[in-house]
């Protein structure tokens, strides 16, 4: 993949650098990069390298070929009163516990480095993010334009200086042709094309440039931003206690609410120091992998309504076997979709009494599911027609997966074995018995099946957090540990943490400036790195495979957008 | 006339559609209208009232998603809430199909002319059921520097469904609202603000509008957002 090879092909034979049986040594990784590094800072996850901006692409080659850091999990850009930095936080697909973090300066007056894209092509969107955000340029970009944000916006509404007041012009423009002229030209034979933002097959509020040649798909480039309703800095504008746990219900809303108040939880906890009783764990893991089932179900429902139009059987079996969960979960929390059932040390109460009851019900409809998963494979994976759709279209291959930063079941249909679950484990996975699913089709058909697998994973979860949960003993209940009211984590501690959430790495990085909120909230969304990889899916295929593989990626825009 | 005064060898009311057309006149189609209202086939009424109450029992929502209130929304149209008992269920792919649009999320800078344009495309008469706190004032994202502090700020509503997300029960409630002011035909209070949506060359000519006026093709539908005098 790189464009140094020889360097490629010597790091397989050779060690990796800086791999030990504690982790990671950074002394080697810093002697490994020798002048490059300028500095070094202690992040709560990893050791961070400051280094300078005009040499971030040989570092990174460095790193990603001789250390084997082959996942970049996110770039955090961000504006202090003397510099803008970019933080790249990497890790790596077979062991997501070994992390570094590389800090890049730049300077007020000229925020100018060099892009990583030619070492990740999930950079690109990345930094064109920071970019529309707080104002950094990259230098090398293939294509810096804003993303979330309309073309005609004044200003960086992340960065340190903007007028929230200032008025803005938004214009309904028609789009260019990305590739060449309109058909209208006698010369060419492509066709340019709009889809969405408002249209059926975009799970919302997406919209797809594409241009087609034939039936085929010559070009697409996914034009996001319809919901970019500026969650990083309601976050950053809320008190960590309780003000920010809102939000996250709020950005994969396909009822995955909890996994996502998880990624907070986990990374505020870390970040303040806080502790979480394990029967508190317990219910966590039963809740969060009640909320994966319902998006898993939501993912399968609106897939077989995309590849064949299915709105009158398979939609509504999923949504019937969702509204039973989501009635199980609201029994726990209270809520059907926006849970907001998870606090920093804990959750906001116990289970439901009577609690043989709920468990009863729980119990009954863990008895019901493998009959459901069965009719799913009948009515869908074992159907001809879904068949033909869906086997070797889309197909991801697990190289282009990873330097995409693909997680969760797009990966892992791919056949990349990362679940962060077991890989960087939290809650209480570690003490329960369940499968990392993966499928090596790369397709769209292996990606379905990997839902439909964890499906039931999860429901072996939770049938084992039921069972522990009945038999907990009375005095040991305890739902939240001692949390201060106020939480004012150290000043300049910063962290990177991320869960397994139902669409993949669902990562928060938090800088704290010793205040009650964070001084900078980056949300780093799954969504947002499978969605880029559409155009390796899709280009050269039919469009109406280009419509089975959006599907299949399950993207959900509030998350996409933020 | 009530089943009393019929004679007492009348045939059954329901019929196979075969055993109708073997004898006589069929009626099928007799039943019970043509019972309420004894021999006369007629009913008398304004036309104007008769198209009301025809519109509000049967009214095509247009499928459009935003935001996470449109997962409940999908709920309301799918097993269980069923919309579609209450005449107002078919969820129509094409805005030149749909009678009703159902607004469920936040909407931001990016989306609202996209909004607008579907909006206008829809044939008249045409209503809107704003769906959620995002829809009524921006929600939880008020405070955001890119959302749009409300659905009036861009389309007239009719009908306003408070909550994040609301229920399934809570929009039903409000679609049969909804329906219930069409039938009676009782026009909505249209609060729409004029909001600066216009052909750009009606904007005010301010610095900004100057600036981009170069980027911007005249015939294009343009937004300002006033953000300081939001809501
Ligand atoms: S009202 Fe609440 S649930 Fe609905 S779109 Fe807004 S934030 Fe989402």
């Amino acid at each position: 993949m790189s464009l140094e090879d020889p360097r490629d092909t010597e790091a397989l034979e050779e060690e990796l650098v800086g791999v030990t049986n504690e982790g990671v040594d950074y002394d080697a990784l810093e002697d490994l990069l020798g002048e490059h590094v300028i500095g070094r800072e202690s992040h709560l996850n990893a050791e961070a390298f400051v280094i300078r901006p005009d040499e971030v692409q040989e570092v990174l080659f460095t790193l990603r070929d001789q250390a084997g850091f082959d996942h970049l999990s996110n770039l955090s850009a961000q504006e202090y009163e003397d510099r803008y930095e970019s933080v790249y936080h990497l890790k790596k697909y077979n062991d997501p516990t070994q992390e570094v973090t590389v800090v890049v300066p730049t300077t007020k007056r000229d925020p100018r480095s060099q892009s990583a894209e030619p070492v990740y092509r999930t950079a690109d969107w990345h930094e064109r993010e920071a970019y529309d955000l707080i104002g950094i340029e990259y230098d090398d970009h293939p294509d810096l334009r804003r993303i979330l944000l309309p073309e005609t916006w004044q200003g960086h509404p992340m960065g340190l200086d903007y007028d929230q007041d200032q008025p803005q012009v938004v214009s309904f423009e028609n789009h260019a042709n990305p590739l060449e002229e309109d058909h209208q030209d006698a010369e060419s034979d492509t066709m340019f094309i709009n889809i969405g933002p408002h249209h059926p097959a975009t799970h919302g509020v997406l919209h797809l440039k594409t241009v087609l040649d034939g039936e085929q798909v010559a070009d697409v480039d996914p034009d996001i931003g319809y919901l970019h309703r500026c969650e990083e800095q309601m976050a950053q504008s809320s008190k960590y206690r309780k003000e920010i746990m809102p939000y996250p219900d709020r950005w994969d809303y396909s009822s995955a609410g909890i996994l996502n108040e998880w990624s907070y939880a986990r990374a505020a906890e870390d970040l303040a120091d806080l502790e979480v009783p394990e029967y508190a764990q317990v219910i966590r893991t039963m809740a969060a992998e009640l909320s994966r089932m319902a998006g898993h179900m939501l993912a399968v429902g609106t897939f077989a309504l995309d590849v064949y139009g299915d709105f009158t059987a398979i939609f509504q079996y999923a949504f019937r076997d969702r509204e039973k969960i989501l009635n199980l979960l609201e029994d726990l929390t209270g809520q059907r979709l926006m849970f907001n059932y998870l606090r920093l040390g804990g959750v906001a109460w116990d289970l439901p009494e009577p609690r043989e009851e709920y468990f009863e019900k729980l119990r009954d409809f863990l008895d019901e599911l493998p009959q459901t998963v069965e009719e799913y494979h009948s009515l869908l994976s074992s159907n001809e027609i879904f068949q033909i759709r869906c086997v070797d279209t889309g197909v991801l291959e697990p190289d282009v997966a990873k330097s995409y930063g693909a997680t969760g079941p797009i990966a892992r249909g791919s056949g990349i074995d990362y679940d962060l679950r077991r890989d960087d484990p939290y809650g209480y996975y570690p003490e329960l018995d369940w499968d990392v699913i993966t499928e090596d089709g790369s397709d769209n058909y292996a990606r379905v099946l990997v839902r439909l697998q964890e499906v039931e994973q999860s429901a072996r979860i939770i049938e084992q957090c039921v069972d522990l949960l009945a038999e907990w003993p009375e005095e040991d209940r305890e739902i939240q540990s001692n949390v201060p009211r106020t939480l004012r984590p150290e000043e300049d501690a910063e962290i990177y943490r991320a869960v397994e959430a139902a669409k993949g790495e669902l990562g928060i990085y938090m800088r704290s400036d010793g205040t009650d909120s964070p001084a900078r909230f980056k949300i780093r969304s799954p969504c947002f790195s499978n969605l880029q990889t559409l155009p390796e899916l899709s280009e050269g295929e039919y469009i109406p495979d280009m419509v089975a593989s959006l599907g299949s990626l399950d993207i959900i825009l509030g998350e996409v957008d933020r | 006339m009530s089943s009393q005064d019929r004679p007492a060898d009348s045939k059954p009311a329901v019929q196979s559609t075969q055993e109708a057309r073997m004898e006589g006149t069929d009626d099928r189609f007799n039943s019970k209208l043509r019972e309420a209202f004894g021999s006369s086939p007629f009913i008398l009424t304004k036309f104007d009232q008769f198209m009301n109450w025809v519109r509000g029992s049967s009214m095509f929502m247009l499928q459009f998603g935003i935001a996470c209130c449109s997962i409940e929304m999908m709920a309301t149209y799918a097993i269980k809430h069923d919309l579609d008992r209450f005449g107002a269920g078919i969820p129509r792919a094409s805005p030149r199909q749909a009678d009703v649009i159902i607004v469920p999320g936040t909407i931001v800078s990016k989306f609202a002319p996209r909004m607008k344009r579907v909006y206008d495309q829809m044939p008249e008469p045409k209503f809107v059921v704003s769906m959620g706190s995002c829809t009524i004032s921006g929600g939880p994202f008020q405070q955001g520097y890119n959302v749009v502090k409300g659905a009036e700020e861009v389309i007239p509503c009719d009908i306003h469904v408070p909550g994040c997300p609301p229920r399934p029960e809570a929009l039903i409630y409000g679609v049969a609202k909804l329906q219930e002011r069409v039938a009676n035909g009782e026009s909505s209070p249209v609060t729409v603000k004029p909001y600066e949506l216009e052909q750009f060359g009606d904007l005010e000519q301010d610095e900004l509008v100057d600036h981009l006026a170069e980027d911007i093709d005249r015939e294009t539908l343009v937004m300002r957002y006033n953000w300081a005098d939001s809501p």
